[in-house]
């Protein structure tokens, strides 16, 4: 539970002695509730304080680093149960689980061809996180060959599914130099995982099948020292996932419930009766922190990319491009002129339909304060006078001979005003989809 | 010591309402659609009583569209040149609402005409016997026209007709309290512009128990975080007991989805888009799903597969809670 400001003041010296920079002391300790500044920035703070005022910060979601010979992966840390309360911060972790008596050369060969899959969504690459290598062969020196392919193809972080410390070690040397999740520790084998565990400093998942079985679990590894741990309550299906997924969420956020205070890490295609698409979205929304699929489907993969991108932006801060005059395939003073708004998935709509159309087009991005088209012209944020002052203002004029402007057929009803703020110019009203540009230049745009 | 769950104690909850008419009520609909009546989060059952699942429609047109997905063509192939036969084949693939659209285009090329809206109802009520939604084509004037004629054709049958948005809801509204019907209140995306048009048209003296909310929705990619946030926004406020923020909400997640070039087009797209049919089909059930999770109480949907696939995971969802 994070303090307020006055808990904090009572921890401090309370001298006012200025040396932190701030007058007093209850104006640092309003600081440091605000998150504004660091503890050490107070030189005669006493160590029993410290500690208290360092528990207290901590958050409630343990930060937890996977990482690879090349990137990093961080999950946890999540502050809210609804995206719109602040934000969702790192980005749930998708994985693709191969297993070891599949033989190494064909894990290589399907780990090469997943690790390549990257897609462009309105300019940001999307792409699976990595590799979960199951020891299913149950012989360590299969496991560590297994291991050693997958890395030979990927530089992605790893999570090594041992069931043995012996093999979880095998597992880990073969890593070496990187930094994977071993899974799992569980009632039976905790002590000798948690030993593994600390002699690579690597994160451990922890396997329980109820909640109660779960925290006890956490409790006895962190008091043997760990502190990155990552928890399975072994959910099976919708409802279970979303009602103890939740619970474990509001657990940590709400109660500052410690002991399930970590990420979580889910298989959504494990039982092969599921929709593991289905299901794994409901995961991304609702409270993952990592998740396990059992296929490499590009059609599959897509989709639940972009959601997970989706429920993570940040509500705060809607992805904007500059406004301004967009050129696209090299257009010349003959070719056609469309405005859009400023919204990035506005933008990349059209911007991508032009563009694979083959037509040079200019396009003008008004600022539309980051709002999509009827979203936009709704708030008042995309009217007449607003296009008018954009085409305006990028001097487009020159640049072409005719003056005819496509407005996106949502705004229709715009036409009449536009004819009067812009003196001279034919308004064409365009499609309502970005899709069907193409079609609409193909028939109505004439030289 | 075992854990105690938190769980969550909620002031309100979303009324329930009732689509279509038996013959004891005034109406010939074979059953009655009641959704709504929640007093708790989506499917967190512990929480507080779910007396009604999410009801999927399937979106039927009156005339065969020109501009959709062949995908779609294919999977209703020669029942789409007809209403009623596409509202059969909807209703063999478990839909539990016709969700039909008029035509702003009529047979002879002209402007469709209320004579033919009424032909239309009349031969899709024939054809089902599930509960109908009837909405205009979208522009204003014959929204109005046409949805006036229905209304009064189908008096008794309390259909849910729209759209009633802010700038056209009068007539339509005039028309349902006139012919016992009930209306989808339509906003663009915003939880106050919701709020304000269900107090519009409460004003007007139609009961809450007749009015469905359409928040408006993005597909997936296609800004669907904005209304999956509105929508969980919503049903907060409906829990907390914010009267007029109460009704049930409808989302048309296979009209947005289905637009989008992941769904429509197989060419000219990147190769690690992967299979087309497997990814528009995959669009279609992550968007409306997750609108389910975010509080939908009516998804209407387009491909029939999708609808198989949500009702399992509706029915995965509506089993008692195993033991935390």
């Amino acid at each position: 539970m994070p303090l307020t400001g006055l808990e904090i003041y009572k921890l401090l010296p309370q001298t006012n002695c200025k040396e932190c920079g701030f007058p007093t002391c209850l104006a640092f300790a309003m600081k440091l509730a605000a998150k504004q500044i660091e503890l050490k920035a107070c030189p005669y703070v006493s160590e029993e304080s410290k500690v208290k005022l360092e528990a207290a910060s901590a958050p409630p979601i343990r930060l937890v680093e996977l990482s690879g010979s090349d990137g990093v992966l961080k999950v946890g840390n999540e502050t809210v149960l609804f995206r719109h309360e602040k934000t969702f911060y790192n980005k749930p972790g998708l994985f693709l689980r191969v297993r070891d008596n599949d033989g190494a050369e064909q894990v290589k060969r399907k780990a090469a061809e997943a690790a390549e899959f990257k897609v462009d969504y309105v300019g940001i690459n999307l792409a699976l996180d990595g590799f979960a290598i199951e020891a299913s062969s149950g012989d360590p020196a299969t496991f560590a060959a297994t291991v050693s392919a997958v890395r030979a193809v990927s530089q992605k972080p790893l999570i090594l599914i041992a069931p043995s410390a012996d093999l979880a070690k095998a597992g880990l040397q073969a890593a070496a130099g990187t930094r994977p999740l071993i899974y799992a520790a569980d009632a039976s084998n905790w002590q000798a995982m948690s030993v593994v565990a600390k002699e690579h400093k690597a994160p451990l998942a922890v396997r329980g099948e109820s909640l109660d079985q779960l925290a006890e679990l956490t409790q006895s590894l962190t008091q043997t020292g760990l502190e990155e741990l990552v928890i399975d309550p072994a959910v099976s299906g919708h409802l279970d996932s979303l009602d103890r997924l939740t619970a474990i969420r509001r657990l940590a956020l709400k109660k500052a419930f410690r002991p399930l205070g970590f990420p979580i890490i889910t298989f959504p295609g494990a039982d092969p009766k599921a929709d593991q698409t289905l299901l794994a979205a409901e995961q991304i929304a609702k409270y993952a922190g990592l998740v396990i699929l059992e296929s490499f489907e590009p059609a599959s993969l897509y989709p639940l990319l972009v959601l997970r991108q989706n429920i993570y932006t940040d509500p705060q801060k809607p992805i904007q491009v500059q406004p301004g005059l967009y050129e696209i395939n090299s257009p010349d003073a003959q070719a056609p002129l469309m405005v859009t708004t400023n919204f990035s998935i506005t933008y990349f709509a059209v911007a991508n339909e032009v563009e694979g159309s083959g037509w040079p087009a200019w396009l003008v991005v008004t600022d539309a304060e980051g709002m999509s088209v009827l979203t936009a012209w709704a708030a008042g944020k995309f009217d007449a006078a607003r296009i008018g002052k954009a085409v305006k203002g990028c001097s487009v004029e020159s640049k072409l001979e005719h003056r005819k402007l496509i407005i996106p057929g949502q705004v229709a009803v715009l036409s009449g005003e536009l004819e009067e703020e812009l003196p001279g110019w034919q308004i064409m009203v365009g499609p309502r989809e970005a899709v069907d540009i193409g079609a609409f230049l193909k028939a109505m745009w004439v030289k | 010591m075992p854990i105690e769950l938190p769980v969550e104690k909620w002031a309100g909850k979303v009324r329930e309402v009732t689509i279509g008419a038996t013959s004891d009520q005034g109406g010939t609909r074979a059953r009655t659609l009641t959704i709504g009546g929640e007093a708790a989060l989506p499917y967190l059952l512990r929480e507080g009583a779910l007396p009604h699942r999410t009801a999927l429609a399937i979106e039927v047109r009156e005339r065969k569209p020109e501009d959709w997905s062949p995908l779609l063509y294919k999977a209703w192939g020669a029942a789409m040149a007809d209403p009623a036969e596409w509202a059969k084949a909807a209703e063999a693939a478990g839909a539990e609402l016709i969700f039909l659209v008029l035509a702003a285009v009529g047979p002879d090329g002209g402007k469709n005409t209320a004579q033919n809206a009424r032909q239309t109802v009349r031969k899709v009520l024939g054809a089902t016997g599930l509960p109908l939604a009837v909405i205009g084509p979208g522009q204003a004037d014959l929204d109005n026209e046409l949805i006036v004629a229905v209304a009064e054709e189908a008096k008794g049958e309390r259909l849910l007709i729209g759209t009633c948005e802010d700038k056209n809801y009068r007539t339509i509204v005039a028309a349902a309290m006139a012919n016992d019907h009930l209306v989808q209140s339509k906003t663009p995306m915003d939880v106050n512009l919701s709020k304000q048009l269900v107090i519009l048209i409460h004003d007007m003296g139609m009961p809450l128990e007749r009015i469905m909310m359409d928040p408006t929705t993005g597909a997936l990619g296609y800004g669907i975080e904005y209304g999956y946030s509105v929508m969980e926004r919503l049903r907060l406020a409906a829990l907390q007991g914010d009267s007029m923020t109460q009704q049930p909400l409808l989302v048309t997640p296979g009209e947005e989805a289905w637009k989008v070039k992941e769904s429509k087009v197989g060419e000219g797209v990147p190769a690690a888009w992967g299979d087309w049919e497997r990814r528009a089909l995959e669009w279609e059930a992550v968007t409306a799903s997750t609108l389910i999770h975010a509080g939908a109480d009516l998804v209407v949907l387009r491909h029939p597969d999708t609808l198989r696939r949500l009702r399992a995971m509706l029915d995965d969802l509506t089993q008692p809670a195993k033991a935390a």
